[in-house]
């Protein structure tokens, strides 16, 4: 398979997780969504790196593991405080910063 | 010593003096405050006469110094300095100043002595003879303007000096705005000077004046229209003369020195410090020459008709202005100013002596309630008789003299200067008219009730404080006149200034009488050298033959006015029947008042409501808070984006990325 | 073969990306990101980035989807309601989807890039293994290493804080 087939393939994922963000009110799954962007990009990545021929993009990849771990880890942090102050878990809901 | 540090000293004292006596008000006693007051102008006269002999010393054609404290400003092409000039005629009018003014500050020791605002009227009136001295004195345009501002801020502050009296402080504050006006004039010339010639220094702007001018070029005309503006307003000749006879308002010893001697005359020093510019603008110049000649009539005649002693000398001093003015601009400059400063002597006089007659009558200015002061008050009478011969220019008396050089020299100009001449005659048999009806008025005949209680007790008449000119009821409190008034035959200070002004009045004409001595014109023609019309000069025996014509036409002033006022009482009253319309155009004082109302207050105040209630409201308001209210609206408009919700604002950023990803596809394509 | 591996892989990736959006239940949610995460790293092994791969599951579907796992039982997932409080979201979000996808696919397809209608070149053995990518950090990308481990530390203390219920009690 050529490359543009993984590409076009992350471009249809990155859509579908874009999405999901604008549709979904829960914050955990607004976060999922976001991993499935994170993949799409690894995924397109990856997929470059094989067709240049050198590592570079997988490493690329692999500190966007990274990112999105770390990410995760103070989302997930924030939900879990906001779930603590008995805060609705609703996106919509949670809107003091507006002009 | 130089001269101008004669000179920088003689500002200084009055200076001081005022600075001293308000500071000190509280701690200083009121005669001390006083004594402190009349010394530090005599003070500053002695520095004049320092300066004059430094100066006398000299040749005649060095005498004139420029001297600078400081850079005041220094930038973008003005170079102006604190700086003074001293020449002949800055050195006379230090002297005339100083002199009249160190008798005016001793004769109000005594007049004043039981005002309340004793301290402030001293502070007040040092100020006044600072600022005075700063208008002669300055070498620059700047320092000039700003001699001149200071001084209509004194003459404001001693018109209301009784700031209670309502009536004073609308006088004042009239004296102001006109003198303001003026003050425009001044400053708009100025400019203009500035503009044609670069710079404000007098030493540069008369050399450079003849050279960069032609003659009779409108831009050294219009300099010269915007200077008389300022001339005559502060000068009270028409039209801006309406201020003078409110100002009587203030006190007698101000009107002695600031609107008979010393303010007043700053007009006509304006003109014979600028006399290189009025030689390039013949036509201001003569324009100039006309309205002294109207005001010396007009003034001449409503002075017949006054009533208010102190009004009748003003108007009177109006007149005189108007000769100084004549002179000055038809090229008479020393003679001019000779009449300056005869006219301070006796013209201060008459204020003083008019002072104590109205101390005598309990603040009441009114001639028709007054006579037989003769009997009651010989000195004070006697004084008055000799200011009064002095100003209708009685033969050998100072005034003579001086009037006469004026008019001898328009005669020997020619031309149309001979009709000055002549007018000038006219004005001199007006003068004595309504000189001689004031005393004839006041002084013989049987005594009033003031008077005879005066004969009788020898304690002055004691009335309830009202104010002279509405009749209405006052304290003596702080703000209106003190409660005890004082004469000059039991107050020793005003009676030693009014014989000194006396001795003046007499024999100060005696230094420039026609080919005999040549004081006073040997040391100002230098000065005046630079101008054409210096050249002119009056033989001897034409001068001689003016003074005789002079000397006939104040004799038979005289004797007229004493056959209309003393021999046939009832003579007036039938003029004032026959002549209903003439009376009525004098007492009325030519309606100048109301012309001015109707011309010049009322469309002010119009346009003033007009612009509060249409153009405030809906323009500047409407630009302000329209401003305001279009910004509320925008900003109202862009809060709609920030709605708090998360997903809109991600909705918006990817809907945003999407549109840029189009735009490159497209261009890419 | 290849082809046949992608596709399945790629239904699966799709599958599960599509669970997740459309998963009512975040647990039915998280479960569905696994099966997407496996697809992923089988993709990747196609693609000869095997160390990537088994990185992939084990940080990935390992690591996060545990913690996902975790906090969802501990919060739970009430149901969302139907109301959308934004007008026109429901209708504009999915044309912004469909409008990302197509662009995105039209700068693929159409670009000058001739590397991607090929197989890309041959590469050796040691391709994507750990080695390569080992020496590859160590050497060429020290730095982004080093900075990625005190991201980690960063978001460890960040965690402590946000979770501390020492904090949460003082604010009561």
């Amino acid at each position: 398979m050529t490359a543009e087939w993984y590409v076009v393939l992350s471009a249809l994922l990155f859509a579908v997780g874009a999405m999901g963000i604008l549709l979904r009110r829960s914050p955990i799954v607004i976060l999922l969504c976001l991993e499935l962007m994170l993949n799409a990009g690894n995924l397109a990545l990856v997929a470059f790196s094989r067709m240049v021929g050198n590592e570079q993009g997988q490493i690329f990849a692999l500190v966007v593991m990274v990112v999105a771990a770390c990410e995760v880890v103070v989302g997930l942090g924030l939900i879990v405080a906001i779930f603590r102050r008995k805060l609705p878990l609703d996106v919509d809901e949670l809107r003091e910063l507006r002009g | 010593m130089t001269a101008t540090s004669w000179a920088w000293l003689v500002l200084l004292f009055p200076l001081l003096g005022s600075i001293v006596v308000s500071l000190g008000f509280r701690a200083i006693p009121a005669r001390v405050a006083g004594a402190i007051g009349v010394l530090s102008i005599g003070l500053a006269f002695a520095c004049a006469i320092g300066a004059l002999l430094n100066l006398l010393g000299e040749d005649a054609g060095a005498r004139h110094h420029a001297s600078s404290l400081w850079d005041y400003a220094s930038a973008a092409g003005l170079d102006i300095e604190l700086g003074i000039f001293v020449d002949q005629l800055s050195a006379f009018m230090m002297l005339v100043v100083t002199g009249v003014s160190t008798l005016i500050h001793l004769y109000s020791f005594g007049y004043m002595k039981s005002d309340e605002g004793y301290h402030r009227f001293f502070s007040y009136l040092n100020f006044f003879v600072f600022s005075m001295l700063l208008l002669v004195l300055a070498g620059n345009f700047v320092l000039l303007i700003v001699g001149w501002a200071f001084v209509g801020f004194a003459s404001y502050a001693l018109i209301s000096f009784w700031y209670r009296r309502k009536t004073a402080t609308k006088a004042g504050m009239k004296a102001f705005v006109i003198n303001v006006v003026g003050d425009i004039g001044l400053v708009l010339a100025a400019f203009l000077i500035f503009r044609e010639l670069g710079s404000f220094d007098y030493g540069v702007v008369f050399a450079k004046a003849p050279h960069v001018f032609e003659r009779g070029e409108w831009s050294v005309t219009a300099i010269c229209l915007l200077l008389m503006v300022g001339a005559f307003a502060k000068s009270a000749q028409i039209p801006f003369h309406t201020w003078l006879p409110d100002a009587m308002e203030g006190p007698t010893p101000v009107s002695s020195l600031i609107h008979a001697a010393t303010m007043v005359t700053a007009g006509v020093y304006l003109i014979a410090r600028t006399h290189v510019l009025f030689y390039l603008a013949p036509t201001a110049a003569d324009i100039a020459a006309f309205v002294g000649l109207a005001t010396l009539l007009i003034a001449g005649t409503i002075a017949i008709a006054m009533t208010d002693l102190k009004r009748a000398i003003a108007y009177s001093t109006m007149s005189q202005i108007g000769y100084m003015i004549m002179g000055v601009s038809i090229g008479a400059y020393s003679a001019g100013l000779f009449h300056l400063m005869t006219h301070a002597c006796f013209k201060a006089l008459l204020f003083m002596a008019a002072g104590s007659f109205i101390s005598a009558m309990a603040n009441i200015q009114d001639i028709d309630r007054m006579s037989g002061f003769w009997k009651a008050m010989r000195f004070t009478s006697v004084l008055f008789v000799i200011g009064g011969l002095a100003l209708a220019a009685f033969p050998l008396t100072s005034g003579f003299f001086s009037k006469d050089s004026i008019l001898s020299f328009a005669s020997t100009r020619g031309g149309i200067y001979e009709w000055m001449s002549i007018g000038g005659y006219v004005g001199a048999f007006l003068t004595a008219i309504y000189t001689f009806r004031l005393i004839f008025r006041v002084l013989p005949g049987k005594p009033c009730k003031e008077a005879q209680e005066l004969i009788d007790t020898g304690h002055l008449y004691h009335g309830p404080p009202v104010n002279p000119a509405t009749g209405e009821e006052e304290d003596a409190d702080v703000g209106f006149p003190g409660p005890t008034h004082h004469i000059a035959e039991q107050s020793w200070p005003m009676a030693v200034a009014m014989a000194g002004l006396g001795f003046g009045a007499l024999f100060a004409g005696l230094i420039q009488v026609p080919g005999v001595d040549n004081v006073l014109f040997g040391f100002l023609d230098p000065a005046f050298a630079d101008s054409p019309l210096s050249a002119i000069e009056p033989t001897v025996s034409h001068e001689w033959t003016g003074l005789g014509i002079g000397a006939v036409v104040s004799v038979i002033g005289i004797a007229l006015t004493w056959l209309i006022w003393v021999a046939r009482p009832q003579l007036p009253a039938l003029f004032r029947e026959r002549l209903r319309p003439v009376y009525l155009l004098c007492l009325d004082k030519w309606y100048f008042d109301e012309a001015i109302d109707l011309l010049v207050t009322r469309p002010a105040l119009a346009i003033g409501r007009f612009a509060n209630s249409a153009f405030e409201r809906l323009v500047v308001d409407g630009l302000v808070s329209g401003t305001a209210d279009t910004v509320r609206g925008a900003g109202g408009l862009v809060r709609l984006v920030q709605s708090g919700f998360v997903r809109s604002y991600a909705l918006l950023l990817l809907a945003g990325f999407a549109g840029l990803a189009l735009y490159f596809l497209l261009s890419a394509s | 073969m290849e082809a046949v591996l992608f596709f399945l892989a790629a239904i699966g990736a799709l599958g599960g990306a599509i669970g997740v959006v459309a998963m009512r239940n975040p647990f039915y949610g998280v479960l569905s990101l696994v099966v997407h995460l496996f697809s992923l790293a089988v993709l990747f092994l196609l693609l000869t980035a095997a160390f990537l791969a088994a990185a992939q599951v084990v940080v990935y579907a390992g690591a996060i989807v545990v913690l996902y796992v975790f906090v969802a039982a501990y919060v739970g997932g009430d149901a969302e309601s139907a109301w959308e409080p934004i007008p026109g979201q429901r209708f504009l979000a999915p044309l912004v989807g469909i409008a990302l996808f197509v662009e995105l696919a039209i700068a693929v397809l159409a670009s000058s890039l001739r590397a991607l209608g090929t197989d890309g070149p041959d590469v050796a053995a040691g391709f994507g293994d750990p080695a390569a990518i080992g020496t590859l950090l160590l050497e060429k990308f020290l730095i982004p290493f080093e900075a990625s481990s005190i991201l980690l530390l960063l978001a460890a203390v960040g965690a402590v804080v946000l979770a501390s219920r020492k904090r949460v009690a003082d604010d009561r």
